[in-house]
Formats: structure tokens, C-alpha cells, sequence
């Protein structure tokens, strides 16, 4: 699927980190390692776009993110970060990477992190397929945070969602999901 | 005298030069002809091609390098070691990206690009021979252009050349910089061509030209049509001073 869940209690505070034009991450976890880290990955996939003359990959960003998680956790400053990759390549298609905080790294048709992927997993669970349209996608997202709003005990009165697809990141107007 | 004192950086010559960034600045003379012109809303690089062997390809062979989104640089020397000069710059583009939040001003890249190459030439180990025109944009607009030496030291320049013919290139240049000459994006370009044209021999096939517009990443420009509209200009000034000089 092509899209990504930010859930936010701040609900000015933007997640989602753009690594390259069809690239993005979220990030989330400990205050303070979630922008260091993200940022950080950031700088070095602009880096290998401006000496080598094209963008990574999303596999390779996802391979490259996890292995710097992982050297950062065997070393005396862990970062404390769940992370969701999603990009588009031309060669293979939309692609969804997940990454927990001991660096697993899982390609993943559907991912949540938090206390809201108790809830929302059985969701995707149910009702994904893997020949949704675009509209369906967001028909799920949509029952996605139905879900929340009724059984997660946090008020969430807004939902940012971003869409890649073949032309890039595209912002989707904010989710009007509130309490009722 | 010059066999005593040459032979390391780190030593003076009796009447006060430097003998290693001295012959630096031979190698770099020895390197193609690169031109920058800095107009109002562009700024211009153009190299002389050296031409490939046969067998060679060309594609490998790139003198005009993008440091960041808004800033480039091309180069005349050694090219070996204008990689590692790229390299860092490009390293210090993203570093400073990072820990400041905003792009480099086309005089900080400089500024550290020289900064680094001036350790060289104080530690004892040898400078670097490559001579550069950085150009880009501020993050206010401003265009820039500006040119390092193999002593280290920086300049800003309305237009410049270096490398092989610099000298006739700047000549003809600081006759023909007007600001009409550089009023519009594409007479910026032509004043380029123009300028290299008179060095390079073969026209148009042996110059690689790259611009940068505001707010714009680096472009490779196509130069076959441009060159073909600046001989045909030629020409018609030819046949109007002839047609003077008859009647």
C-alpha cells in the first residue's frame, strides 16, 4: 500500500521525513532520537544523490537506515526509534519497509507502530488485498481510524496522510477523524 | 636557485616565493578552459571537452560537477585531485544542511573548500593543483561566482576563466561583460559560448555547458542549437562589414 498512518498528539508535529523525491520516512520513539536519527539518514541519502548523480533506491534506503540503527545499537548511544519506510521505485514498484528499534528490518504489505497497532492491524488484517485501488487504500486508512476513534483511549483529533505514487509525494488534505 | 627551494612546500625561496603553489599554478594552466559568467537570473559554466579516444566513453568525463542542489563547480588541473575536493564539498554541503537547517551560501563552500586546501599547503604536504569557478545562487537570490587558486586563496568574479587560454578568454570577456551583454538568461549563455569558442578549436562539439537558474537545479544545456545561432550571427556581421567597407 502506498501510504503511511502518523498518529499525533501534538497535532502540528510532522513525522514524516522526506528522503528523496518517491521516499519517505516516519519516525517515531524517544524525544529528540526520532528528528536526530531521521535527519541524520536524510543528509546521507541527499548526500549519495549529489556524488553519484541518482536517487537510492527505497530497498536501499530501508538496508542502509537498518544497518545504521543497528551499529548505533551495539554501540553506547542506542536510538530509541520505530521507523516506517515508504517509497516508489520505477523498477519495482510501491514498496513499505518496516523498522523497530533492534534494527528488524520486514518489507510488509501493511504496518502500524504504537499502542494504535493493536487496533488497527486486525483491520488491515481483515480487509487488505493486495490489488487495492488508490480510493480503496484510503477507504482502509479511513476505517483504520474509525477504529482508533472509537476504542483508543487518546483523543486524536487529526491525521496527516501523504500518498506516494509513480510522481512523487503527494499531501492529502488532513483526515477529518475527530471526536464525535 | 629555484633547485634549492623547490623541493618542499614548507620552505621559502630567498626572494619570497613559494615554488610548490607556484608550479601548482602550471599544472592547473596545463588543465581544459572553463569559463563562468555570472548574470542577473543565471549563472553559466562552460568547459572545453577534452576530446575522448575513440574506444573511450564519453559520459565518464565530467568536468562540471553539482555540489548541492543550488551550487556547482567546475574545475581546470589535476582531476584526480579535484575529486577529493568535490567529494568534501559535497559532505560539508549535507553537514551543513544538517546542523544548520538551511543550503550553503556559495561563498561558505568556498570559503571551506579553501580553508581546507590552505592546511595543505601549510602541513608540509603538497597543494592541490586544480583551480575552480564555483557558482550558484544565495538562498536570498543572489547569484554568485567565485574562483580558488592553488595558494588557497578566493575571489569573486562577474565572469572568469581558467585553465588553458585563460588569459585570452578573460581578455575578451572583460571587452564583451556589459550588462546588455548579460541582460537575458540566453544572452548570459551565448556570451559563454562565445568566449570559449574563441579557444576551442573545434566548435561546438568539444564544449559541455551547464546553468543554474534561481530556485532551479543544475541544467546540462544543449549547445549545438546556441553555437549554431552565434556562427550565424558572426557571419552576418562579417557580411555588414564588408558591405561598409565596399560602399
Amino acid at each position: 500500500m502506498e501510504y503511511l498512518i502518523g498518529i499525533q498528539m501534538k497535532h502540528d508535529y510532522d513525522k514524516m521525513f522526506k528522503l528523496s523525491e518517491k521516499i519517505l520516512l516516519l519516525c517515531v520513539g524517544e524525544a529528540g532520537d526520532t528528528v536526530q536519527f531521521a535527519e541524520y539518514i536524510q543528509k546521507n541519502v541527499q548526500l549519495y544523490k549529489m556524488r553519484n548523480g541518482y536517487e537510492l533506491s527505497p530497498a536501499a534506503a530501508a538496508n542502509f537506515t537498518r544497518k545504521n540503527l543497528a551499529d548505533y545499537l551495539r554501540s553506547r548511544t542506542p536510538y530509541h526509534v520505530n521507523l516506517l519506510l515508504a517509497g516508489y521505485d520505477e523498477a519495482d514498484g510501491p514498496g513499505l519497509y518496516y523498522m523497530d528499534y533492534l534494527s528488524a528490518l520486514a518489507k510488509a504489505p501493511f504496518a502500524a507502530h504504537g499502542y494504535g497497532a493493536f487496533l488497527t492491524l486486525s483491520i488491515l488484517d481483515r480487509y487488505y488485498r493486495p490489488d487495492l485501488t488508490r480510493e480503496e487504500a484510503v477507504d482502509l486508512l479511513k476505517k483504520c481510524l474509525e477504529e482508533l476513534n472509537k476504542r483508543f483511549i487518546l483523543n486524536l483529533p487529526s491525521f496527516t496522510v501523504r500518498l506516494i505514487d509513480k510522481d512523487g509525494i503527494h499531501d492529502m488534505e488532513k483526515l477529518p477523524i475527530g471526536p464525535k | 636557485m629555484a633547485a634549492r627551494y623547490d623541493r618542499a612546500i614548507t620552505v621559502f625561496s630567498p626572494d619570497g616565493h613559494l615554488f610548490q603553489v607556484e608550479y601548482a599554478q602550471e599544472a592547473v594552466k596545463k588543465g581544459s578552459t572553463a569559463v563562468g559568467i555570472r548574470g542577473k537570473d543565471i549563472v553559466v559554466l562552460g568547459v572545453e571537452k577534452k576530446s575522448v579516444a575513440k574506444l573511450q566513453e564519453e559520459r565518464t568525463v565530467r568536468k562540471i560537477c553539482a555540489l548541492d542542489e543550488h551550487v556547482c563547480m567546475a574545475f581546470a588541473g589535476l582531476t584526480a585531485d579535484a575529486r577529493i575536493v568535490i567529494n568534501r564539498a559535497r559532505v560539508e554541503c549535507q553537514s551543513h544542511r544538517l546542523t544548520v537547517e538551511d543550503p550553503v551560501t556559495v561563498e561558505y563552500i568556498t570559503r571551506y573548500i579553501f580553508t581546507n586546501r590552505l592546511k595543505y599547503t601549510h602541513n608540509g604536504r603538497r597543494p592541490f593543483g586544480i583551480s575552480a569557478l564555483i557558482v550558484g545562487f544565495d538562498y536570498d537570490g543572489t547569484p554568485r561566482l567565485y574562483q580558488t587558486d592553488p595558494s588557497g586563496t578566493y575571489h569573486a568574479w562577474k565572469a572568469n576563466a581558467i585553465g588553458r587560454s585563460a588569459k585570452t578568454v578573460r581578455e575578451f570577456l572583460e571587452k564583451n561583460y556589459t550588462d546588455e551583454a548579460i541582460a537575458s538568461d540566453n544572452d548570459a549563455i551565448k556570451l559563454a559560448i562565445k568566449a570559449l569558442l574563441e579557444v576551442v578549436q573545434s566548435g561546438g562539439k568539444n564544449i559541455e555547458l551547464a546553468v543554474i537558474r534561481r530556485n532551479q537545479p543544475l541544467k546540462s544545456k544543449e549547445i549545438e542549437t546556441l553555437v549554431a545561432e552565434i556562427e550565424k550571427e558572426k557571419e552576418e556581421e562579417a557580411e555588414k562589414k564588408k558591405q561598409k567597407k565596399s560602399s
